[in-house]
């Protein structure tokens, strides 16, 4: 039961993803045009994104556990870091630069554009590089990967 | 120029918000893409990187059923730059969500909901930056 949970949150998400027209690079870089060609469809996306979460989350999250797993899995990290921070402004500028966050990049693959071939490739390795950067430095990066 | 879109807008971030609700509501995980894309680029496989790919197979799903009941016009989707800038930046995104953690859904829907410090802050942080990298690129540059 817990793939089939899984199997349907990411249903749920493609579609959300998709419907909101996330998919399409040239919109989101719209919504960062403040100045110019701005496009505000991005605040009502994350609003409505963030008010069934908020919700939703008070909700599920006072339950002893969830449906289909022993525990909460949730981020132990509570301090700000400089990883944290350096890593907020190196995706704030890769996502300026082509409207793609990980998300929407993903699920665009399947409309078949080679930029979305390229940039899910491209992110990567990205990852694998940061993981070899932070393993090196410390042990303990893994956790570092559950805040997701 | 792309359309204001407020009314799909809204729905998809409602069925976002859902995904994110029945994926803590079930198995106790933030539907973190950055993350979940990251755990399977593993070299071991168990039921960690199972629920992972089953998540992201049905993104796509998703994205099929939205498609063909035509809920987007995939014919308009288009993408700034080159394939230059797109690999640059794929490698910026890959980096930077894995060094700080999470990405626009990670810490932009669930860790924000929760009302983790870290995740405004990283949300306040890479929104600034995202719109001062599209100035530059737009208005200083003029590309």
């Amino acid at each position: 039961m817990n793939r089939i949970a899984a199997l349907f949150s990411g249903l749920l998400f493609g579609a959300g993803v998709t419907l909101s027209g996330m998919v399409n690079p040239m919109k989101v870089q719209n919504f960062m045009d403040l100045f110019g060609t701005w496009d505000p469809t991005l605040v009502f996306v994350m609003g409505a994104g963030l008010i069934v979460t908020f919700i939703g989350f008070r909700v599920v999250l006072g339950w002893q556990r969830p449906m289909f797993d022993q525990s909460f899995h949730l981020p132990s990290a509570s301090t700000l870091d400089a990883r944290l921070v350096g890593g907020a402004v190196l995706f704030g500028l890769g996502w300026g630069l082509t409207g793609f966050c990980p998300g929407p990049a993903i699920v665009s693959l399947v409309f078949g554009y080679w930029p979305s071939v390229i940039f899910v490739i491209a992110m990567g390795l990205g990852i694998v590089a940061a993981r070899l950067l932070t393993r090196r430095s410390n042990a303990r990066s893994e956790a570092a990967f559950e805040e997701g | 120029m792309t359309a204001f879109t407020p009314l799909a807008g809204t729905s998809g971030g409602i069925l976002i918000g859902l995904s994110a609700v029945v994926l803590m509501g079930g198995i106790g995980r933030i539907a973190g893409l950055s993350g979940i894309f990251g755990g399977i680029l593993s070299t071991s496989w168990t039921g960690e990187q199972a629920w992972r790919a089953l998540f992201l197979v049905g993104t796509l799903g998703g994205a099929v059923i939205v498609a063909l009941l035509g809920g987007i016009d995939t014919d308009a989707i288009a993408f700034p730059g080159t394939p230059l800038t797109t690999a640059l930046g794929g490698l910026l995104v890959g980096f930077g969500t894995a060094l700080g953690s999470g990405c626009t859904s990670g810490h932009g829907i669930c860790g924000i909901s929760r009302l983790s410090l870290r995740s405004v802050v990283s949300t306040c942080i890479f929104m600034a930056f995202a719109v001062l990298t599209v100035f530059v690129i737009r208005h200083v540059l003029g590309g």
